[in-house]
């Protein structure tokens, strides 16, 4: 029994090391400073099966949030940066939500790697009355809008319309579709389907494939054995895409096969290998952004961003860096034309940002436009010779 | 005829001076509580701490493992927003009809599996977590997909219970949470229970002394199924907003690990275990990047000095410093 008494204490001490680093923190937090901070909370998916969206989010909300203190600031008063890892679950997205608002006190919120996250969120900001500009896709997070929520990432449905922008001007107008099962290739096969109609496009196959699935071939079997397609949309995320290519290439189907922005990553050239030549993709400037041309009114910004990025990080640039990018800038922005955090006031600066230039294009908010952007935000890919080349 | 607990102890008879002594912090808990985020933790341990004491009746009761009590969770959970979103039920019968298919399915599932003897339970109920995981995540136009869905507020007779009310919240989640103890006490005092501790002990030696080993594991199997979906159908309500994460593998595991933590076989210590594995990882963010690390490191400890879990471990050391 001795040997049963002293082991609770080391779990004890414990907690206590624990409670006290805490107090630690939390104390040179908030005392620092005569100078109250702005605070800004965020809440990002850094671990889990989305943390290839938070990851790049995190390190690069942290890199400016020191860059704008060691440069004073902004509005004279320090910024605070609060970051929770929600691991990509919108129940934990809620909770640490909740502490951002009622226990954090924060100004503003800056976050949501996911949709689910984000629209587990919605309700709160609304309630709290706090601005939120969210990082996640889906068109439903400002469509109906809502007062107090913004987002800085394109919709999956602009996606589809700068593809079928693409294929019109190729001539092309029946086309077959692919696309993964998981959430970000349904939602997509969803607003192509829906968006079609409006370029005149006809879909004469549309086959899905699972998130886990490694091989494609009988389903592009079927896109090859219909009559008429002309061109093949593959919407989809991670490693399907590249499968589909390499199942592509192997079947030889001879048309123009269109992928995602969900596929905008060196890993993409990588995984698909040769394959992967004269496929043609929407994406952001960010992925070219030296190639962009000099007077190219996006390259100041795309080039100083991934620079910095790749400099401090050691690690590639990714688009969703960039959305943490352009909504905290948008957020500083409007913070210094209202000149003070109030909410109200910092809500209306952020509705008003007109002709702000950020790693997605150009943002203009307005009352009943809470996404801003348009599609020149998109720069239409092609990869040749395992690189990404401008089309337009 | 009683079964004579293992001590004559106060806080050992559970159903007396245990379910008092739970009220009492439940009371007394919201004065800690500075404001809604704190409450917001409590209410989800509540939450998880219904679903955890329905598990441990199976787990530490009737012997068995269940891998996918997250799809009893996520049924209730889905069939509460379903219904009352799409359908607009009033929420209280869709909780009902929810528990009731659930009920339904654990029975089916349950029943040619429990009469084999071993952890098959645990393989069934991991495949059929799976299943209702994928069924949730594909059928879009139902539950939202991936990207999950909203659920209207909690309606009790006109009453309306936005999931922003914490307080009432808090009232509510604590009353359902002294009525799942109160009633997983007594199944455990009834003849169900001592059946089960029965063949706990020794299933042969069960069997022989006339105890239906299988038909009393199923009937815990499908009280802990309900007890899970009735938890499901309250976070959903409470959370406004769901998504198939609730359905996953690793929320199943999670509330096995609650079970495990707190103590087998320990009510109290189920609701002890819901309580730290919800409120630790809300104090652990202080550690930043190392949090997953600590959170790690700490079940570890624990679980290597204190084998029987944060309660009864702890029972054992009061009485062992007694004279």
């Amino acid at each position: 029994m001795d040997k049963m008494r002293f082991k609770p204490m080391l779990c004890s001490r414990l907690t206590l090391a624990c409670a006290a680093l805490a107090t630690a923190i939390a104390a040179g937090g908030g005392a620092a400073d005569a100078q109250e901070p702005i605070r800004i909370g965020s809440f990002l998916s850094v671990t889990g099966p989305a943390s290839f969206l938070g990851d790049p989010e995190q390190k690069t909300l942290e890199m400016y949030v020191e860059e704008l203190n060691a440069a004073g600031g902004v509005i004279g008063r320090p910024l605070e940066l609060i970051v929770y890892d929600d691991g990509g679950d919108a129940n934990a997205a809620r909770t640490f939500a909740t502490r951002l608002i009622d226990d954090d006190e924060v100004d503003l919120i800056i976050g949501g790697s996911t949709t689910g996250a984000t629209m587990a969120v919605v309700p709160l900001a609304e309630e709290a009355e706090i601005p939120f500009i969210s990082l996640a896709g889906a068109v439903v997070i400002i469509d109906p809008v809502k007062a107090w929520v913004f987002k800085t990432p394109h919709t999956d449905r602009m996606a589809c319309e700068k593809i079928f922008e693409d294929m019109v001007a190729n001539g092309i107008s029946t086309i077959a579709m692919i696309a993964g099962t998981g959430g970000f290739g349904t939602s997509m096969r969803e607003q192509c389907l829906d968006a079609a109609d409006a370029y005149e496009i006809t879909i004469v196959a549309d086959e899905t494939y699972g998130p886990r699935d490694s091989d494609m071939t009988p389903q592009l079997t079927n896109i090859r054995n219909t009559e008429g397609v002309e061109a093949v949309l593959n919407a989809g995320f991670g490693q399907g895409p590249a499968i589909v290519t390499r199942n592509f290439a192997q079947l030889g189907i001879d048309v123009p096969l269109y992928q995602s922005h969900g596929v905008a990553s060196a890993s993409y050239i990588e995984l698909a290998g040769d394959a992967a030549e004269g496929v043609r993709l929407p994406a952001s400037a960010l992925l070219v952004a030296e190639d962009l041309p000099e007077d190219d009114p996006q390259r100041e910004v795309v080039v100083s961003y991934k620079q910095a990025f790749e400099e401090r990080w050691d690690q590639p640039v990714s688009t969703f860096g960039g959305h943490a990018y352009d909504a905290l800038f948008i957020a500083v922005d409007a913070i210094e034309r209202a000149g003070t955090t109030d909410p109200a006031a910092v809500r209306d600066a952020i509705e008003q940002t007109s002709g702000f230039m950020g790693t997605a294009g150009e943002v203009n908010f307005s009352p009943d436009d809470h996404l801003g952007l348009d599609l020149t935000a998109f720069r239409m890919l092609e990869i040749r010779d395992g690189t990404w080349t401008i089309v337009e | 005829m009683r079964v004579p607990l293992p001590s004559d102890d106060w806080i050992a008879d559970p159903r007396r001076g245990g379910l008092a002594l739970l009220a009492l912090v439940l009371v007394v808990l919201p004065i800690f509580l500075p404001n809604r985020f704190y409450y917001d933790v409590a209410i989800h341990a509540g939450l998880a701490a219904i679903a955890v004491v329905g598990l441990n009746l199976l787990i530490g009761y009737a012997g068995q493992i269940s891998l996918g009590h997250a799809g009893f969770f996520g049924l209730g959970a889905y069939g509460s927003a379903v219904l009352t979103g799409t359908h607009g039920w009033p929420p209280l019968l869709a909780l009902l009809a929810s528990a009731l298919v659930v009920a339904v399915l654990a029975f089916l599932v349950g029943r040619p599996i429990l009469r084999l003897r071993g952890h098959y339970l645990a393989m069934a109920t991991l495949g059929m977590g799976l299943l209702i995981f994928m069924v949730i995540t594909n059928e879009r136009t139902v539950t939202g997909g991936p990207d999950g869905m909203a659920v209207p507020a909690l309606d009790i007779f006109g009453f309306s219970l936005s999931g922003r009310n914490k307080q009432a919240w808090y009232a509510l989640v604590a009353l359902c949470l002294l009525l799942a103890v109160w009633l997983a006490l007594n199944l455990i005092d009834s003849p169900v229970g001592r059946a089960l501790r029965a063949l706990h002990g020794s299933e042969v030696a069960a069997r022989v002394g006339g105890v239906d080993v299988a038909e009393y594991k199923l009937i815990i199997f499908v009280i802990s199924a309900v007890y899970a979906s009735v938890a499901g159908s309250l976070s959903a309500h409470y959370g406004g907003f769901i998504t198939p994460d609730a359905v996953g593998f690793l929320h199943s595991i999670e509330l096995v690990t609650m079970v495990v933590l707190g103590g087998m076989a320990s009510t109290y210590g189920a609701v002890v275990g819901a309580a730290v594995l919800v409120a630790l990882p809300q104090f652990l963010t202080a550690f930043h990047d190392y949090e997953q690390v600590m959170l790690g490191a700490i079940l570890i400890v624990c679980m290597i000095f204190l084998r029987r879990g944060l309660l009864p471990s702890a029972i054992d050391l009061i009485r062992a410093r007694r004279p």
